[in-house]
């Protein structure tokens, strides 16, 4: 691994304010992907910030009825939490659905969120990637793409984004709050806060050059049946070929978003006008415009069956 | 190579002050600083959960964070779980079961086991085998890592219930 120079912040706004000074820099909290990827050398920060003692670990009501969750409360406490448990069920589930116990004791709420991708050429620095070198060509692109995704790609990269919990919160209308290098906060939707690889896929969210995530804030409990559904390779600790996260109410209708398909959760309006009519119709107006490989057509059925039995659930 | 930091934890039970790359793992610190090899370094990316420590109490990969992170922090690694006898059921009931052939996964496995009963007293088979999906152990087919948790979990509900109220 290369060297860094190391700090601890004692602010929010102090973190964000010693990011901004050194292009070099990065933030880092659980370190269970980041730590993985300086290994490899496809990280290589001169600086680290390490954010763990910002007391960002609470989670609170909301005036609004909702709750605030601190960036660093780790995956392991987030979907223990009574409160999540009982009003946000997609949410605890699909924690539960990600990575191992272990890993999710340390990973936090804020580094789920910006994990990287697991495209396997991402990951392996002999091949060309876009994503790690851009301007390199897209290995992905007719090479091995079971895992990789059929919307949201570009003639650049067509990896997935591996996050359970990010599918979660996009049905439930997550927001982002940051700080950046100036002190001045924003919220930010988690709709507009993973970005389109288009030709750069090296930007991956809306974040800029020093903002830190300081928390997540859920609006007041969906009511209906809070399903998570994860289809994978093997019963646990395997990302998601396919994972639906859904809010169904009593006659069918409510919400889904769908997870390993695409460079970020995918959720459209249009498919959840068509839930009432059945997956069939849902997941067909999801997947208009998909653009799939030899390897992995196969997610445009999974999709529909996977709602398909999501749905079941719900009615059950 | 930048400058060492220094750090002071407590590692089973003895608060200590180190220097430390920023860039040494905290399983490599505890293996080459202080000699603990009892954590192993299997994969080196939190997949094999064979360097699991107890940080604060909770069940962490070490090759997953950077010593100079565990500053302030509390550690327990194997010998400090096997010295203060935390874990001298589990060591039993794996001997009986024969839970382990070669043993170089057995330090996680106890990590793992102890973490999962002090959050859960009786957990199913099914939570059992779900809580070890975080390590690997490639010889023994992990039936009977389960039966020696499973063991401990009712030998040890049994000896609570026989304690005075």
């Amino acid at each position: 691994m290369r060297s860094f120079t190391y700090e601890r912040a004692a602010s929010p706004a102090e973190a964000a304010a010693a990011a901004a000074r050194q292009a070099k820099a990065k933030f880092i909290a659980g370190g269970t992907n980041l730590l993985d990827l300086m290994k490899l050398e496809i990280e290589t920060p001169g600086h680290l910030i390490d954010v763990n003692g910002l007391n960002l670990d609470t989670i609170e009501p909301t005036p609004e009825g909702g709750l605030r969750i601190g960036a660093l409360v780790r995956n392991t406490d987030l979907a223990a939490d009574p409160r999540i448990r009982r009003d946000y069920g997609v949410l605890s589930r699909a924690l539960l659905a990600g990575a191992s116990g272990q890993l999710r004791n340390r990973a936090t709420t804020a580094g789920n969120l910006l994990q990287r991708t697991r495209c396997p050429y991402f990951y392996d620095t002999a091949q060309p990637c876009n994503k790690r070198k851009p301007g390199s060509g897209c290995s992905a692109i007719g090479g091995f793409s079971r895992h990789l995704a059929v919307m949201g790609t570009s003639e650049a990269c067509i990896a997935t984004n591996p996050s359970d919990m990010a599918v979660a919160m996009r049905v439930l209308d997550a927001a982002i709050e940051t700080v950046k290098p100036d002190g001045a906060a924003r919220t930010i939707p988690i709709a507009e806060f993973h970005r389109l690889p288009g030709e750069t896929p090296h930007v991956e969210n809306a974040l800029e050059q020093g903002e830190l995530i300081t928390a997540v804030t859920l609006p007041k409990p969906a009511g209906g049946r809070h399903i998570y559904r994860k289809v994978r390779d093997r019963a646990s600790y395997a990302f998601a070929l396919v994972s639906v996260a859904a809010v169904i109410g009593r006659h069918g209708e409510g919400r889904f978003a769908v997870g390993g398909i695409a460079p970020k959760p995918w959720r459209m309006q249009a498919a959840e006008a068509e839930l009432p009519r059945g997956a069939k119709a849902a997941s067909a107006a999801l997947l208009a415009g998909a653009k799939t490989t030899h390897d992995n057509a196969f997610k445009l059925s999974l999709v529909e069956r996977t709602l398909g039995a999501v749905l079941h659930e719900a009615r059950g | 190579m930048t400058a060492p930091v220094a750090i002071t934890l407590t590692v089973n039970g003895e608060r200590l002050t180190r220097l430390a790359e920023p860039r040494e793992t905290l399983a490599d610190f505890l293996r080459r600083d202080l000699g603990l090899t009892g954590t192993h370094l299997g994969c080196e990316m939190g997949v094999c959960g064979a360097c699991l420590v107890m940080l604060d109490g909770t069940p962490v990969h070490s090759c997953l964070s950077f010593a100079v992170q565990a500053d302030g922090s509390a550690v327990e690694t194997i010998e400090g779980l096997t010295e203060s006898a935390a874990v001298t059921d589990l060591q039993q009931a794996f001997h009986e079961r024969n839970a382990l052939q070669c043993g170089f996964c057995t330090p996680g496995m106890l990590v793992t086991a102890q973490g999962l009963l002090a959050r859960k007293a009786s957990p199913s088979r099914e939570e059992i085998r779900d809580a070890l999906s975080g390590n690997y152990c490639r010889c023994t087919g992990y039936e009977a890592i389960v039966d020696a948790i499973e063991t401990v979990a009712r030998r040890r509900a049994a000896s609570r219930e026989e304690l005075p109220a």
